[in-house]
């Protein structure tokens, strides 16, 4: 952080990377122009990814709670930034300038005997609160039951296999659903007992926790028999149970249930009611454990076809909405729909609840409709052909998946809160949060994302969740920040770890001022184009999501024209073509979530070559890079695509025939000795996409594919199209392989680009 | 006795016509006395307080109006010694049947309004007996015994100012029974004349009346080949043999031969009724309809008024086509269906076919007649309990938890096969509904709660009606676990409509018909459609409000009823009420749908169990068929206009019927609407329609030829005053929905009058006007129509609550002929009179408390309450034997059963008990009463021919008023 660093790329890179490994934090611009004006033409605004719960193995957490600044209106968190004065034990926060006393329990600091969070090494800092009541953790599964035989039979191994992943004490409870909801009562001996909603009625929290006995029943008869002792503490233990208590009457339970039982006619859908069933999970919960951290995880394998929230008829003849549709405005149930989910996405993030979405089916099961249920409330989404795969049930499994204090890798119900020094205001958030609506006075007018605001919710989120935090530089022109003046921000996150303790974890970074006009190599070496790319994604996704209409298309295009980036606008998270509306949505879900690594690999897949010529290389994301004698595998954070080449190089020899590696598979040559090496070779790819794999989630969809094999599409429409049936000159070389499509090439998008640079004005 | 002295002063003729006044207008409304002072009849001592409906029962309510002599008690005998001591008077037991003419006949003590209404006594003429003698049929002497009427005064047409006796004469006659008022003037000074009254001996007897027909007509089988027969009474046990009329079993009718004209119907004002009970039990010497198949064409039928093949439709053209005994239509026979005819014009196999040749048989129902074009599913059986506190904390559902599991095996089934083919489901419920999963591959039975009972829903399809045998563990495993489940239940809140609803849904899911038994404890008063508020109040009776008592406070159940019975959904409700339930609310859709209520007040299981279990097992097990249909068809001249009964109507014609049982009678009312032919008689055919327990669909015909008069007396002859008084009865109950009492029971009254006048009028030979001259097949109209009059609904006792009364509204709604019968009249059999030895019932006695002895004991029923009457000097053998204590002070008041000892009169009267019961569509529970204790108010309410201290009038005081009615109609 001294002068130094600035010199070379070299050291940039390293402060960048430092950074990011200790704070989280990326910022798009790491020596900031130091007024509004400059700030406001370097096109991309200042802004950071922050990665709020990063895993941080060597930051033990401090059993204690943090110092505040005493000044109401700021009340930031003592941190390395902050001056002190040992002697008078005084410290000034380095946002207000206020002088604070420190606490009592302070008194026998000194130079050498500094608190952790005035430690430089301590710019990230976790505080463990020791008050608050600890409630267990809840988890409430609804299941639809309007699947195939196999696929429920999948999906009932994978929930009872879970309830040996949940912490024993952790609360858990049980909805079905099909033409019907049913709350599952777990405590009853005997009989086994559920609750009956009907799949078509909307009805309030009210009704819900009414129909479900929770509220408080009125003492029956004239004389208060002075009986039986305080029943539970809970009213609603009779559906939320701790694991440990019932988890073989679970599994039983979950052993026994049947599909739905009601006819379905040909040509018909079957009746799901998923609006009712997550309505009625979102009223349960907020009845009974309001700001407690609880998972709603909802199961379903098919788009809801009743009552609230439907997305589509039950008449299979009228197929289920596509972005054609939504651009004529023939989505009959879309808005409505949409309209649903969001109340209920939102009253689920009041509580402080999250909600996930498991859909797996080989159609669309109302994700775009749905989306906002996850991704308001930080919740999973995981899409997927059936619950009979590895996607699903890996994707699952890692849900539970432990971080290396054998703590479950989620927290709940956060809060997160943002500081900036004066001359920066924050404009907004983007990101699986809602705002708190609170009106700071470093809260800018100007709106990015989720703005107005700088307390965010954040109910469900995990060590990669990752927000994309914009800010704006307020400084005027005429009042230059002293020369070595420095800009802070504070990172505030408030959550509910696994382990049911309250915590806070608190980031406090600065950054130099620099004159633009002056330093403008400064600025510009300090510019990670990583961050920028994915925070201006971001925002193109956000834009191209809440707004609609070609004012959005046309700001994306000029903008990202600007910025070169051409991958991204060819992205499913900008182009709709050739996907469904709920891929768009599942892809933009996971983009605004995800980390800048994964982001930059869902913005430009990798592709890596294998060949008997060396060691795997990167290549070029291209249809040149499509060899005959390659094996390639392309990571697009969605699918894993391991592609078998064509042909083999002719160099050798002893094939006279034009043989294919996949031939060759076919073949069998990989299990005859003398042929180790092609053995070898198939396996490598396999390896490195095991890895990939198994670090992922959601897990990918894994393709192993061949030349002319037809899920090899997934690769041939992300490469770049340098070669179509339109420019022949590349026909029949064995130089790559020609795509047909009509999309341009990287060639004539920079040629535009070209002809754009030099004939427009900036 | 000098009572007349003291008349009022107003003149004797200032009235047009006398009125007797205890029979006011205004008196009979309810303002005793106040025209007390302006009548002539000073004698009379005010009204007769039978009809005093404010004044405390034994109270002179006019006394303080009356002129001071009339104070005067005109004998020692009319201050009325109380209690035993009037019993003394006759010794043990010996005031029965037969006339006393000597001894001065004491009205039951504490009865006094006869104190001081001076009746003579009628001296005993060996005449008066012999009305009885020759069998109307047979007899038609036509001698007039007007010169039986002994007294000697001169009877003025109308009666004078002053003291008037009334005296009755019997007079026997082909057709009728004479009874003789006379009005007696008695100038001059009062003379201690010996006080009088009306023998109660000389007017006609139900019992008498019952025992004859028993004697002249049991002992040989009705055959119905004879068209317009009169039937033996219901009472009479006989055999029916179908040639070719529906059994009177099926059928009955307030006349067999009914006038051409609807003028003559309306001078004589007989109601033209049918009271029919389609799927009666027949006893088991009688066969039950025959079952016809007409195959894939379906049953024949005329082509025009769609009336099905009977007996009465005319072959011609040598059997190619028949005429419509109803519409006289000419239809072709369809080829399959032609036979040749003989040389009288019958079909040659007229004898091999039901339908040709019977009066009642079935048919197999073809598609057609199927809902939706398909042959139905089996029927299914709901059970729906009530599990909330007040079921629990009775022992209710724990005892009916453990009747079903061996209930369940004796589900009705058809013919012999071995399994019912009706499948059952079960949900309990409080202010939310619990259905049950007992899917047979269950291992354990599963619950789900429906709480949103403003929009009922079925939860379940498969697994929630079930085959008996299939499911048997799970089914037995969840009535072993409901009473546990909600033993602790704190619940005490209802809902009633959405049970209904659930179970029309469910077998609306189950595409069957079926029926639902809810058992019942309170007030629905949960947050639901349907919830009722407590809305009783004795305030409203006889008020012009009264009516609402019997109206259902909202009409949401109307439309559930609706629906219902487009399901087919029969419901059977059992009440298990602590207090107001609104009975008259929520029997309305059992009501509609053909069901049944069934009602125990304050049930505990030690005193209700026998009763409850008694008729749950037969209301299970009873043969009923569902989703039915049915028409009555009538020759042209006649049409049927008004129905009732337990059922639904959405048009004029069709009666709907979810469910009907044995048990249920439709009454149905004809009027002319033409000319009828003496010669062709009246038809009636009776077709229902319907699914048996076993899922069959199929037609039953019943056929009734009526004969068709163009004079009067024909009609009275061929009356049968059970067969009206159940019509009046059903008429007078739907009334008091629409109107108040008063108005139903002037109704009545005035009715009965013009039928009586007119027969006066136009059959009976000329005679003195003084003179009360009865029809004899209806010479128990009066008393059997004021038993009518002062039942409860009519005329409300302090102790009968609002529920009971619309209860028992509604019970006799569909009540067949015998029940209403003995319900309206009880029979009161003595048991310690005849010999133990023999085997036959006691012969009855008249409901009155004269005719018990105190050494005695009675038995007392009318189809719903089972009365044991011990008198005070009951000998102490008989206490021993029947009760096992030694004295008469010792037998518990109340007691409900009675000890099996092992002697003959204790076997004998438990045998007697038994076959009482036996003999009822309710399980009667047995109350033992004994003399003079508080119980025995309750069971004088039962003996109807004295006056009731709810303000009935006494059988001779009725026949009094009724006289002076039809006097005031003649002249």
């Amino acid at each position: 952080m001294n002068g130094s660093v600035f010199r070379t790329m070299a050291t940039y890179l390293e402060f960048i990377q430092q950074n990011e490994e200790r704070d989280g934090v990326r910022f798009s611009w790491n020596v900031w122009p130091s007024s509004r004006l400059e700030a406001t033409r370097m096109v991309v605004p200042l802004a950071c990814l922050l990665t709020p719960l990063k895993e941080r193995p060597d930051l033990p957490p401090v059993q204690y709670e943090p110092v505040l600044c005493s000044r109401p209106t700021c009340k930031a968190i003592l941190n390395p930034l902050c001056q002190v004065d040992y002697r008078a034990k005084l410290w000034a926060c380095n946002f207000c300038f206020q002088r604070n006393q420190f606490p009592p329990a302070y008194t026998g600091i000194s130079e050498v005997n500094q608190p952790a969070e005035l430690m430089p090494q301590f710019s990230t800092i976790e505080y463990v609160l020791q008050r608050g009541a600890q409630s267990p953790l809840i988890f409430l599964y609804v299941v639809d039951t309007c699947l195939e035989e196999d696929d429920l039979q999948a999906l009932k191994e994978s929930l009872q296999m879970s309830l040996s992943l949940l912490p024993p004490d952790a609360l858990v409870g049980l909805i079905t659903f099909g033409r019907m909801v049913q709350v599952h009562e777990l405590s009853c001996e005997g009989i086994s007992k559920s609750y009956v909603f009907r799949g078509t009625k909307d009805l309030t929290a009210k009704q819900i926790q009414d129909m479900l006995g929770l509220t408080k029943p009125a003492v029956p008869m004239q004389q208060a028999r002075p009986g039986p002792p305080q029943e539970h503490p809970f009213v609603s233990s009779r559906f939320l149970q701790p694991v440990h208590k019932i988890d073989m009457n679970l599994t039983d339970l979950l052993g026994e249930l049947q599909r739905d039982p009601w006819p379905v006619t040909q040509g018909k859908r079957p009746l799901r009611s998923t609006g009712v069933a997550l309505s009625i999970a979102v009223g349960l919960l907020e009845g009974t454990f309001p700001n407690t951290g609880a998972r709603i995880m909802l199961f379903t394998g098919g788009p809801p076809t009743q009552g609230p929230g439907m997305v589509v008829g039950d008449e299979l003849k009228v197929p289920i909405r596509s972005w054609h549709d939504i651009e004529k405005d023939n989505a009959r149930f879309m808005k409505k729909a949409t309209k649903h989910y969001e109340m209920l996405a939102n009253r689920t993030a009041t509580n402080g609840h999250c909600i996930d979405i498991y859909a797996c089916a080989l159609d669309q099961t109302g994700l775009l409709e749905m989306k906002c249920c996850a991704n308001l409330t930080g919740g999973h989404m995981v899409m997927g052909d059936s619950f009979n795969t590895s996607l699903f049930k890996q994707t699952f499994q890692r849900i539970f998946s432990k971080d290396f204090n054998g703590d479950f890798r989620m927290a709940f119900g956060a809060t997160l809160e943002v500081k900036t020094s004066r001359e920066l205001k924050v404009a907004g958030a983007i990101g699986p949060c809602v705002s708190l609506n609170v009106k700071g006075p470093c809260v800018s007018e100007n709106e990015l994302g989720v703005g107005g605001t700088n307390q965010w919710k954040i109910c469900g989120l995990d060590p990669t969740s990752t927000l994309g935090i914009y800010f704006e530089v307020v400084n005027q022109h005429n009042a230059p920040v002293p020369q070595g003046g420095r800009g802070a921000i504070q990172f505030v996150t408030q959550y509910q770890h696994s382990s049911t303790q309250r915590r806070i974890r608190v980031t406090t970074i600065a950054r130099n001022w620099a004159d633009a006009q002056s330093q403008l190599r400064h600025i510009e070496a300090a510019f990670d184009q990583e961050a920028a790319a994915v925070l201006m994604a971001r925002l193109g996704v956000f834009r191209a999501e809440s707004e609609e209409g070609p004012d959005v298309l046309r700001w994306l295009d000029r903008q990202l024209i600007r910025l070169f980036m051409f991958h991204l606008r060819r992205s499913p998270f900008l182009q709709v073509f050739n996907n469904s509306p709920d891929e768009s949505s599942y892809y933009r879900h996971h983009f605004a979530r995800q980390d800048l690594t994964q982001s930059l690999i869902m913005i430009q897949p990798i592709l890596y070559s294998y060949s008997f010529h060396g060691p795997p290389e990167p290549v070029l994301l291209d249809s040149s890079s499509i060899l005959a004698d390659r094996i390639l595998l392309m990571d697009t954070f969605f699918q894993i695509v391991i592609y078998l080449g064509e042909c083999f190089h002719s160099g050798f020899g002893w094939f006279v025939l034009v043989q294919t590696i996949a031939q060759w598979r076919k073949a069998g040559y990989q299990d005859m000795p003398e042929y180790e090496n092609f053995k070898h070779l198939l396996q490598a790819p396999l390896d490195d996409a095991q890895e990939i794999l198994q670090a992922r989630f959601p897990m990918p969809r894994y393709i192993n594919t061949e030349h002319g094999g037809s899920q090899a599409r997934f690769l041939l429409s992300k490469v770049n199209p340098s070669q179509t049936h339109n420019n022949l000159y590349a026909w029949g070389q064995e130089t790559g392989a020609p795509i047909l499509t009509d999309d341009v090439s990287l060639q004539v998008f920079m040629d535009h680009l070209k002809k754009l640079a030099v004939s427009s004005a900036c | 006795m000098n009572v007349n002295q003291s008349a009022p002063p107003v003149p004797p003729f200032g009235q047009p016509q006398p009125v007797y006044q205890g029979y006011h207008q205004s008196s009979y409304g309810g303002q005793p006395g106040s025209t007390a002072p302006t009548t002539p009849y000073g004698a009379y001592n005010g009204p007769v307080p039978g009809y005093q409906q404010t004044s405390p029962p034994g109270m002179f309510p006019s006394v303080s109006r009356a002129p001071p002599s009339s104070e005067a008690p005109p004998a020692s005998t009319a201050q009325a010694p109380c209690g035993q001591a009037s019993y003394g008077q006759f010794g043990q037991g010996d005031v029965q049947n037969g006339p006393s003419s000597t001894v001065q006949m004491q009205r039951f003590p504490g009865s006094q309004p006869f104190g001081s209404v001076p009746l003579a006594p009628v001296v005993s003429q060996p005449t008066v007996l012999q009305p009885y003698g020759p069998p109307p049929t047979s007899a038609q002497v036509t001698a007039q015994l007007a010169g039986m009427q002994i007294s000697g005064a001169v009877a003025p047409a109308l009666p004078p100012v002053g003291n008037v006796t009334i005296s009755f004469f019997l007079e026997a006659s082909d057709s009728g029974v004479y009874l003789n008022p006379f009005y007696f003037y008695q100038p001059g000074p009062p003379q201690p004349l010996p006080p009088k009254r009306l023998d109660p001996d000389a007017i006609p007897s139900p019992i008498q009346v019952i025992e004859d027909d028993r004697n002249n007509r049991g002992s040989e089988p009705f055959v119905t080949g004879v068209r317009g027969q009169v039937p033996p009474l219901v009472t009479t046990n006989f055999l029916v043999k179908d040639q070719g009329n529906a059994s009177p079993r099926y059928i009955r009718c307030t006349s067999y031969n009914i006038p051409c004209t609807s003028d003559m119907a309306k001078q004589a004002q007989v109601p033209l009724a049918a009271v029919i009970k389609p799927l009666a039990r027949l006893p088991p010497e009688e066969a039950s309809p025959y079952v016809v198949d007409h195959g894939e064409s379906g049953p024949l039928r005329c082509n025009r008024c769609k009336a099905y093949m009977c007996p009465f439709m005319q072959f011609i053209e040598g059997g190619r086509r028949f005429q419509c005994c109803f519409c006289s239509c000419i239809n072709d026979v369809p080829p399959q269906y032609f036979q040749h005819l003989d040389h009288t014009g019958k079909r040659v196999d007229a004898y091999d076919r039901p339908e040709l040749s019977l009066g009642s048989y079935e048919f197999l129902a073809t598609v057609d007649y199927c809902k939706n074009n398909k042959f139905p599913s089996p029927p299914a059986f709901i059970f729906m309990i009530d599990v909330s506190y007040n079921a629990i904390r009775s022992g209710l559902v724990r005892l009916l938890c453990e009747e079903l599991k061996s209930l369940l095996d004796f589900l009705p089934r058809e013919g012999g096969t071995e399994e019912s083919a009706i499948r059952v489901g079960f949900v309990t419920y409080n202010k939310v509904l619990h259905f049950y999963n007992v899917k047979s591959s269950l291992a354990q039975p599963q619950m789900m709660v429906v709480s949103d009972v403003a929009d009922m829903f079925v939860p379940l399809l498969d697994g929630f009606l079930v085959n008996v045998s299939e499911s048997r563990a799970v089914i037995t495993s969840l009535l072993d676990q409901i009473p546990e489940m909600f033993a602790d239940t704190r619940e005490t809140e209802t809902v009633f409509a959405p049970v209904i609803q659930a179970g029309m849904e469910a077998l609306k899911a189950a595409e069957c018909a079926g029926k639902l038994f809810l058992f019942h404890t309170s007030l629905p008063i949960a947050e639901a459609p349907g919830k009722l508020k407590n809305r009783d109040d004795r305030k409203l009776i006889n008020t012009d409000k009264e009516k609402t008592l019997f109206q259902p406070q909202t009409g949401a159940y109307q439309t559930l009823a609706k629906e219902c019975v487009a399901q087919g959904c029969c419901v059977d409700l059992f009440l298990f009420p602590n207090q107001y339930v609104d009975v008259a609310t929520l029997s309305v859709v059992p009501q509609l749908t053909g069901g049944s209520v069934y009602k125990y007040a304050c049930f505990q299981v030690e005193n209700d169990q026998e009763r409850f279990l008694s008729d749950l097992r037969r209301d299970v097990q009873k043969v009923v068929g569902f989703d039915a249909v049915m028409r009555v068809r009538t020759s042209t001249g006649i049409r049927a206009v008004d129905f009732f009964g337990a059922f639904y109507m959405s048009n004029t014609t069709d009666v709907e019927l979810a469910g009907l049982d044995g048990d249920k009678t439709v009454t149905v009312e004809f009027k002319h609407d033409d000319r009828l032919n003496e010669e062709s008689g009246a038809l009636l055919q009776c077709a229902l329609l319907y699914t048996s327990c076993a899922g069959q669909r199929r037609l039953r015909i019943h056929n009734l030829a009526l004969n068709c008069c163009t004079q009067l007396a024909d009609l009275y002859r061929n009356c049968e005053t059970d067969t009206l008084i159940n019509y009046m009865a059903k008429f007078a109950y739907r009334g008091v929905l629409n109107s108040p009492v008063k108005t139903v029971r002037d109704t009545l009254i005035t009715q009965c009058a013009q039928i009586l006048a007119c027969y006066r009028k136009n059959c009976a030979s000329p005679s003195s006007a003084g003179q009360l001259i009865l029809p004899e097949c209806m010479k128990l109209l009066p008393v059997y129509l004021n038993c009518v009059l002062k039942s409860d609904v009519l005329q409300p006792g302090a102790e009968v609550t609002t529920d009971d009364r619309a209860y028992v509204r509604q019970l006799v709604t569909s009540m067949d002929v015998a029940e209403t019968n003995v319900f309206f009249y009880p029979r009161l059999l003595p048991l310690t009179k005849s010999p133990i030895e023999s085997a036959t019932e006691p012969p009855a006695v008249r409901a009155s408390e004269e005719r018990l002895s105190n050494g005695d004991i009675y038995l007392l029923e009318n189809g719903l309450n089972l009365f044991l009457w011990v008198g005070a000097s009951v000998q102490q053998g008989v206490v021993q034997s029947l009760f096992n204590v030694s004295s008469f002070s010792q037998i518990t008041s109340g007691l409900s059963v009675l000890p099996v000892l092992d002697n003959p009169l204790s076997k004998k009267v438990r045998g007697l008990i038994d076959s009482l019961r036996a003999q009822r569509s309710r399980y009667m529970k047995l109350i033992v009463v004994k003399q003079e204790d508080k119980l025995e108010m309750l069971f004088k309410h039962f003996l109807v021919e004295d006056k009731s201290l709810s303000g009935g009038a006494s059988y001779v005081d009725f026949l009094c008023h009724m006289h002076k009615e039809i006097r005031q109609l003649l002249s």
